[in-house]
């Protein structure tokens, strides 16, 4: 191997979304995950399993950048934070229905993504990585700083659970989890729908070829600060739910290590995979909390440790290893048929 | 006055460890490609070294100074042929993201080993106390800090003008493609330039260690900073690094003083104001800009 400075290099090795790939197929996987988080509650701790479904709309909006806009954000705990803040005080100075407190933190990240975002997306590739860990930083500040609304490091604690006049007290969270996953599959549900839009082709043309998308015409900072909104209010929602399932919220939520765990699932489920996101999603969760309750306390070493190992041998992920194997199957056998149909195999090429 | 030139050198002490690691994150992003995360774990490690060598062989300040960089510099040179070199072809993503990896390990080690209550570090008598300059009271460890790595910066400076190595690495970092045109073989660099990348952030960890509490979390907000400073900078510019280190912790010290609510803030709000006036940083060249 020659080794030299890094050139200009395709910002995720991800692949652009299979156009009409098999509905039959999507058919299957969308009931087999339906079933799964209708049946997750039954096997798992309830508030764990929440908060392995809020994580998974977390990582999923992560990935609206990330796999599809081909922007590495390392700054989203201040969107999740806000907005478990925000949700947070609204249900506890208001006593709203918590999906309310839920919608009204979602549209604060929005809100707060628009001055973040103008001056990020102006740099992309390594240096948007770092323009929105400072700015994530700074928003860390303020909540640290301002201790008379946010609790400081004490954190924001009682935050009622309240649902349309029911208080779902802390025995309920497994009814909790049914009244809380509509507001995150319909999260799930509008990421699928933003990246399989036009609007959504235009953000993977910007990942895969910037220029290119200007040349055509599109206001390429303009799409990638609406992806950008449209993916904080995402991980607002997540964030808001995962406040209301805690009833507290803590600073670690505004903190740069929340930032990186989320990127951490998005990438150990795969890149530009939607699906990925929930399996990153679930194995981070259930381990941290595997780990706690066998009372280690250097979860940060494994974290860390998974980091290193998946970025240098396992940079597809999960899902889109599996999307690998089964597209290049798929060719295989496709392939095969052709030639044996009589085609030239030396027309495809390799 | 009195107060203004305190605090002047209050933030000038405090940017030397932010222009000599920020020096250090420049050279290795300039002729690596990689923006190195782990730097502020880096700069703990150095103070924590430096902590541990005064505690079990009594070594003094003086000899941490030498000994601690040299040791970062093997550290750094393990890390990169064990790690970083495998993704260096890659998107430079990926090593922010292993770098990320190591910093929370590092981090975490550290925590497990000393605990999370900070090391102590005594300074030597010759540079504690305050120093009477035309009736101006400053307290001489900080004004030592400021010129040592000034002294340092210098030697960097003219290591990097008037010697072959130097211009070699000055040419990868400011315009490797031109360099490898001209028949410079970039990559032969790449180790020691880490490894010399890390040892300038342990060099400003041993500084750093009388003067702040010695944690294994030290390095952490640090890093953020560091990222803001050669943003500030100019990401590709070694003057960029140094100037603006010296800058954001002229920014702290003062936004300390005079408004401790937003003295982290303020320099995130610099940063802010650079990229949208001059997004391709103080220093940095248009071509910078991506």
């Amino acid at each position: 191997m020659t080794r030299s400075v890094v050139d200009e290099a395709p910002v995720t090795e991800a692949p652009a979304p299979v156009a009409g790939s098999d509905p039959r197929l999507r058919w299957v996987l969308l009931s087999a995950g339906l079933v799964a988080a209708l049946a997750l509650p039954w096997f798992v701790y309830p508030p764990v399993a929440m908060d392995i479904v809020a994580m998974a709309l977390f990582a999923i909006a992560l990935d609206i950048l990330l796999g599809y806009t081909g922007l590495l954000s390392f700054g989203h705990a201040a969107f999740w934070g806000s907005s478990a803040y925000v949700t947070g005080l609204i249900a506890t100075h208001y006593g709203v229905p918590f999906p309310l407190a839920v919608v009204g933190g979602a549209v604060f990240a929005m809100i707060l993504a628009l001055p973040v975002g103008y001056p990020s997306v102006r740099r992309s590739g390594i240096y948007f990585a770092m323009v929105t860990l400072a700015f994530a930083q700074m928003v860390y500040f303020i909540g640290y700083q301002w201790s008379d609304l946010t609790g400081g490091e004490n954190g924001l604690q009682g935050v009622p659970r309240t649902f349309f006049g029911i208080e779902l007290v802390e025995t309920e969270s497994f009814y909790f989890y049914y009244a809380a996953l509509p507001i995150l599959l319909f999260g799930m549900w509008a990421a699928w729908r933003i990246v399989h839009s036009p609007f959504g082709r235009v953000l993977v043309s910007i990942r895969d070829n910037t220029q290119r998308a200007r040349a055509l015409g599109y206001e390429v900072d303009k799409y990638k600060i609406i992806a950008f909104v449209l993916s904080a209010g995402l991980t607002g929602l997540a964030g808001g739910v995962f406040a209301i399932n805690h009833g507290f919220v803590a600073l670690t939520e505004l903190h740069w290590s929340t930032s990186g765990e989320v990127v951490l699932m998005t990438v150990l489920g795969g890149i530009g995979t939607l699906w990925g996101g929930i399996l990153g999603a679930f194995l981070a969760v259930m381990l941290a909390d595997y780990l706690a309750s066998s009372g280690f306390d250097g979860i940060d070493l494994v974290t860390g440790s998974v980091f290193v190992l998946v970025v240098l041998l396992f940079r597809r992920g999960i899902w889109g290893t599996v999307r690998h194997q089964w597209l290049a199957w798929q060719q295989r056998r496709t392939s095969s048929r052709r030639t044996s149909a009589g085609a030239d195999p030396a027309e495809r090429g390799p | 006055m009195n107060a203004v030139l305190q605090y002047a050198v209050q933030g000038l002490a405090a940017g030397s460890f932010y222009a000599l690691a920020a020096l250090g994150l420049a050279i290795i992003f300039g002729v690596l490609g990689v923006v190195n995360f782990a730097h502020g774990a880096f700069y703990m490690l150095g103070a924590v070294t430096a902590a541990v060598l005064l505690d079990t062989l009594a070594l003094p300040l003086w000899w941490s100074l030498l000994v601690v960089p040299v040791l970062m510099f093997g550290f750094g040179v393990v890390v990169e042929r064990l790690l970083v070199q495998w993704l260096l072809r890659l998107d430079p993503l990926y090593n922010f993201l292993l770098t990320f990896g190591l910093t929370l390990v590092l981090v975490e080690l550290v925590k497990q080993r000393y605990g999370v209550s900070g090391l102590p570090y005594k300074l030597p008598g010759a540079l504690s106390g305050r120093v009477d300059l035309a009736g101006v009271v400053l307290p001489r460890y900080q004004l030592f800090v400021f010129l040592f790595s000034v002294a340092i910066c210098v030697l960097v400076w003219v290591v990097m003008t008037r010697t072959r190595v130097g211009m070699i690495v000055r040419a990868s970092t400011e315009k490797p493609e031109l360099a490898r045109a001209l028949g410079i073989n970039v990559g032969r660099w790449v180790t020691p330039v880490f490894g010399f990348g890390v040892a300038l952030a342990g060099l400003a960890g041993v500084l750093a260690a009388p003067f702040r509490a010695i944690t294994a979390d030290m390095g952490n907000n640090f890093a953020i900073i560091l990222f803001a400073v050669v943003v500030i900078g100019g990401l590709g510019s070694i003057v960029g690094a140094v100037v603006a280190g010296f800058l954001v912790g002229l920014v702290e010290a003062f936004g300390q003083a005079y408004a401790p609510t937003f003295a982290q803030i303020l320099i995130f709000v610099l940063m802010a104001l650079i990229i949208l006036v001059r997004p391709a940083g103080l220093f940095g060249r248009k071509e910078a800009t991506a």
